[in-house]
Order: structure tokens, then sequence, then C-alpha cells
């Protein structure tokens, strides 16, 4: 039955596929020529007088071209999609680890003690719902560094989640857990490592995925600001080249990333996860 | 002089109440002693205290009032000689029914090598009959089975003495019975002191040497302690056809269906608040009306009740 199921669902995934791809093949086809091209047109190299978004075969087409050879290098305008994203991904985990490594420890102190989480929730509370790219200009002037400051951002961003879903992990584990720790006579450090965080870890984990996914959101906009490479880069140097087929194919390879980027880290989860 | 193993002495719980500033006195005054290796068993009425003395005994929770005084010296905090069996088991989830015991030996003895310290607690998953479960995690055992487990991590890391919260309560009732018989067996070989509440009249009398009674709260006190002169070994079947069984039995439960209520609240100038010492099951026994007949269907009825 289930089976059958994931059958029909594939099944009408690319049914779904194919009209959207289609409907979008015969909206985007340029009308037929009425009149012959002159001979200045065809001097011109027989540009269109009018600007049109892609056909759907066209991005393929290019989709092809790009990803058969993703890595090669010709100069700053001219990089393949593959070091494009891998600068991305790179400035994402630098941030996003960097983030991890503060953001853990904290939450584990404001999850432990309630006095640490009724002194730092204010300012929590204050910096959380900043835009990420507000810090931008201040990181720029601070850091001095493009790169840095991207990284900065993300890790900003990165942030917030972690440290609210570690907190909350670690103060809702089981007071019975704790108790049988206290019982042990364990020690502070043995009771967080053995008792509170594997108690934690599933919370600890989805605040993890939560902040990659916001991370990897942030980062195409950072590189739209500082430029240079990256795949935020990337998309808004095609839309200068007036190259809407790359745009189009960047988007999609934003999308892809971003899954596999999720699937890694609830694969990580599996890991952790426990069943009462 | 000598000093009994543990000592309860005045013991109290009060909470400051929040809205008149007038203080909730769950228990106050309770006197008791246990022997070492002795088998005590507390019953009463929920919301009388007993988890609550139970927790201060194993020092999870700080008196109001009073002191426990334990091998001399005064109980402060949680420690490894007091293990404690949770009603709802505490297992890790996240660690197998092995890695659990393995976790509190390794407590109890961190210089002990990796391989005596897994030998010591397949040990003791043998003892509760659990030897091929030992990779399997708490979610997939049965309650009977978690139980188990939570009964072989206490008795292996060999506590002076033993606090058990109601272990039994969230079991099925034949269930219980072969868990109560495990509990004696590894008792009888470790014999360990053991306090334990219990809400089951039948699972006092065979597990325990004496029972204490507790009044309802607020202002619980332990009331009576009453004996229970059965000689051991003792089996849920052998037990029930001795002839002070009923005696006993019917003393528990007139006490927690009628003199629980009648003697509950604040002890009143005239009354020292002593608790009683009876022994139903001597032939002497004069404290106690036995007249009922056991097992009559108003007895049964009651016991209910009192469960």
């Amino acid at each position: 039955m289930l089976a059958t199921l994931n059958a029909r669902a594939t099944l009408l995934s690319l049914v779904f596929l194919t009209v959207a791809l289609g409907a979008w093949e015969m909206a985007c086809q340029p009308p037929e020529k009425s009149v012959a091209l002159s001979e200045y047109e065809l001097l011109m190299g027989g540009a269109e007088q009018e600007a049109r978004v892609p056909p759907p075969s066209a991005v393929i087409a290019l989709a092809y071209k790009e990803l058969s050879d993703p890595f090669y290098d010709a100069g700053p305008n001219d990089k393949g999609i593959g070091i494009q994203l891998a600068y991305s991904i790179y400035r994402v985990l630098v941030g996003f680890f960097l983030a991890a490594a503060v953001a853990i420890p904290i939450g584990f102190v404001i999850g432990m003690s309630p006095l640490m989480y009724k002194a730092m929730n204010p300012y929590i509370q204050v910096l959380r719902p900043i835009s990420p790219l507000a810090w931008m200009p201040l990181a720029l002037f601070i850091i001095q560094d493009s790169e840095a400051s991207a990284i900065f951002v993300i890790f900003i961003c990165s942030i917030w989640p972690m440290l609210l879903n570690t907190a909350f992990g670690v103060a809702n584990v089981r007071k019975d857990w704790v108790n049988v720790a206290l019982t042990h006579e364990l020690s502070q450090v043995r009771t967080a490592l053995t008792v509170i965080l594997p108690a934690a870890a599933p919370t600890i984990l989805t605040g993890m995925r939560i902040s990659i996914g916001i991370a990897w959101l942030v980062i195409v906009a950072a590189e739209m600001l500082v430029g240079g490479t990256g795949i935020g880069y990337y998309v808004w140097n095609e839309w200068n080249n007036l190259d809407l087929a790359s745009v189009i194919f960047s988007i999609f390879m934003i999308g892809i990333v971003g899954m596999a980027l999720d699937l890694a880290l609830s694969a990580t989860t599996r890991f952790v996860q426990y069943k009462e | 002089m000598v000093h009994p193993f543990v000592e309860i002495q005045g013991l109290a719980k009060r909470y400051p109440k929040a809205d008149n500033g007038e203080e909730l006195t769950v228990f106050e005054n309770a006197n008791f002693t246990i022997d070492k290796g002795e088998f005590v068993c507390v019953i009463g009425h929920s919301g009388c205290g007993k988890s609550t003395i139970l927790n201060i005994l194993a020092g999870l929770d700080e008196a109001t009032d009073g002191i426990v005084i334990m091998n001399g010296k005064e109980v402060v905090g949680p420690g490894l000689e007091r293990g404690v069996v949770f009603q709802n088991y505490s297992l890790m989830p996240w660690l197998s029914a092995l890695k659990n015991i393995t976790f509190a030996v390794r407590a109890r003895w961190p210089h002990w090598s990796k391989d005596k310290i897994v030998e010591h607690s397949r040990k003791f998953l043998k003892l509760v009959g659990l030897d091929g479960v030992e990779d399997r995690k708490p979610s997939e055992l049965s309650g009977g089975m978690r139980q188990r487990v939570s009964i072989a991590r206490s008795f292996a890391t060999q506590p002076q003495m033993l606090l058990l919260d109601e272990p039994f309560g969230a079991l099925d009732a034949l269930t219980r019975g072969v868990i109560q018989e495990e509990l004696l067996k590894i008792w009888s070989e470790t014999r360990q002191t053991v306090f334990m509440i219990t809400h089951d009249v039948d699972e006092a009398i065979l597990l325990s040497d004496r029972i204490l009674l507790m009044t309802n709260g607020p202002y619980a006190r332990i009331a009576e302690s009453v004996k229970v002169s059965i000689p051991r070994p003792r089996n849920r079947n052998s037990v029930i056809h001795h002839p002070g069984y009923y005696r006993i039995r019917n003393h528990l439960v007139e006490f927690l269906v009628t003199r629980s209520k009648a003697l509950s609240g604040k002890i009143s100038d005239e009354d020292d608040g002593e608790t009683v010492v009876v022994d139903p099951a001597a032939t002497t026994a004069a404290v106690v009306s036995v007249s009922q007949p056991p097992l009559s269907s108003n007895d049964s009825q009651q016991e209910k009740m009192a469960r």
C-alpha cells in the first residue's frame, strides 16, 4: 500500500512538473517574425527588441552547460556555478559553526540557571528581531573586510534559534533524569555532558536546523551586498548581465543546496533522537 | 547508647501560601527509626506527604523542620549511599538497559575498569531476570521490564539504604506480583535497608517488617507503626495462609478507611503525637479489633477504596 502510495505520488509529481514546465515553455516563446530581419538587424546579431523570460528549455540547456563544467574560473566576472556555491557554503558553514560554538554553551547556561535566563532575556529579545543585514554596515566598518563581514552576518543570524532552542531544551530536561544524576553524585560537568546534553540534544539539533535554514536565506542577500564571489553575488551579477536564464538556474541551485543542508542536519538529528 | 541505623526526628514540611501568607503544613512531627536491614513500608492517602518524606530521605527535598540521621551523620543532599527507585522508572531513554546500569555503577566506583563495570552490571541485570535484553532501549521494554532495570540499577550501586517511591504503582497487578517476589528475592540476598512507599496493602504485608501508617494531610503525621510478624521467607501464596495475615490486613484497611481521617488534622494538646506501635498478628494484640471476618465483600470494597 505504501509502495503504491509512493509510486502514485511520484507519478503525480511528474505530471505537475510536466504541466508547469509545459505552460512556462508555451508562455515564453518568442513571437513569429512577420517580417524578415532587416540588414541592420542581421548586422546587430538579430537581437530581439523585447526582453522576455527565457523558456525552461533555455534554462535546462544552460544548466546542462554549467553543470558539466561547474568549477571553471575565467576571471572575477566569470566563475563556474560550483565555485560560487562553494564560496557561499563555506561562508554559511563558518558562520554557522562559530554561532553554534557560542550559542550552545550560552544556551546551556541560560537553560540551567533561571537567574541567567532572566538577566539575559531582555537582550536576546531585543537583538533577535534585528534583520541580520542591518548589522552589515557596522560589520564592514569594524571588521573592514567584506568576506569576514558576510560571515559575521551569518553568525549573528544563526545564533538566536540555536541559543533559544538550547536554553529551552536544557530547561525542560525531565526532572527525574536530573534527580538520577543528583542521587548518583555526578559532578555538574558530568551531569551536563552525560544527562542534560543527550536529553536536550534533539531540541538543540532542531535549533541548528532552523539556524542553517535562515543562514542560507541570509547569505544570498549578504553576498548581493558585499559582492565578489558567492551565489548571491552570482544572481545579482547575472541580473546586471541581463542573463535571465542564469538567474533562474541559480535560483534553482539555491533551492537545491538549501534542501541538501536541511537534509544533512535532519539526518544528524536521527543520531541523537530518542523515544521515551 | 546504640543509635538506630536511620533516625528521623521531628520532620516537618511546610509550604508558604502565596495569597494570605498562611503556610500549609503537609506533615509535621514525623519521628521514626529504621534498623539496619529492615524493610519498612509507608502507607497513607495521597497528599499526606509520604513522597516528600522519601525525597527528604533521598536528599532531593528539604525539610522545613527536623533532621534525618543515617549512620550517625545528618543527611544533607543526595548521595550514593542512598539509592532511589522512582515510580516512573527514570531510565535514560537514550541508553540501553545495560548502559543505564553501567552509568550508575561507573558513578559509584569511578576507578573500576570498563570490563569490571560491565560484568558487575550484567550480574544485576541477570538478578532481575533480564539477561538477553541488555542492548534494548527502555522504549523497547515493557513497563515491568523497565522497572526491573530501575531496581537492578539501584541494587547494583549497593547503597546502604534503598528508597522506593511506589515502584510498582504503574504496573498491572500480575506483573506487580511477579516483580514483588523478585524484589523479595534480591532483598533476601543483599539484606539492604529499604524504605518504600506503597498504596497496596497486600504488597506492604508481603514485603515489609514494619508498616508506617500516615494520617491524611494537611498536618499529616505518622500515627502507627505496625509490625508484620510473619516469618520469612515469604511468598505471595504462603503469606496469605499465615494466621496473622488478615489481622494485619484488616487493621491496615480499617486505618486507611476510617482512622486515617479521624486522626487527621492538628495534634491536640493532650495528644503528644507519638507513634503507636502495634502488632496485630501477635495473639495478645489488644489494640485493634479484628472481629470482622476476613475477606467479606464489604472488606474487599473498602480495600479498593483504600488503594
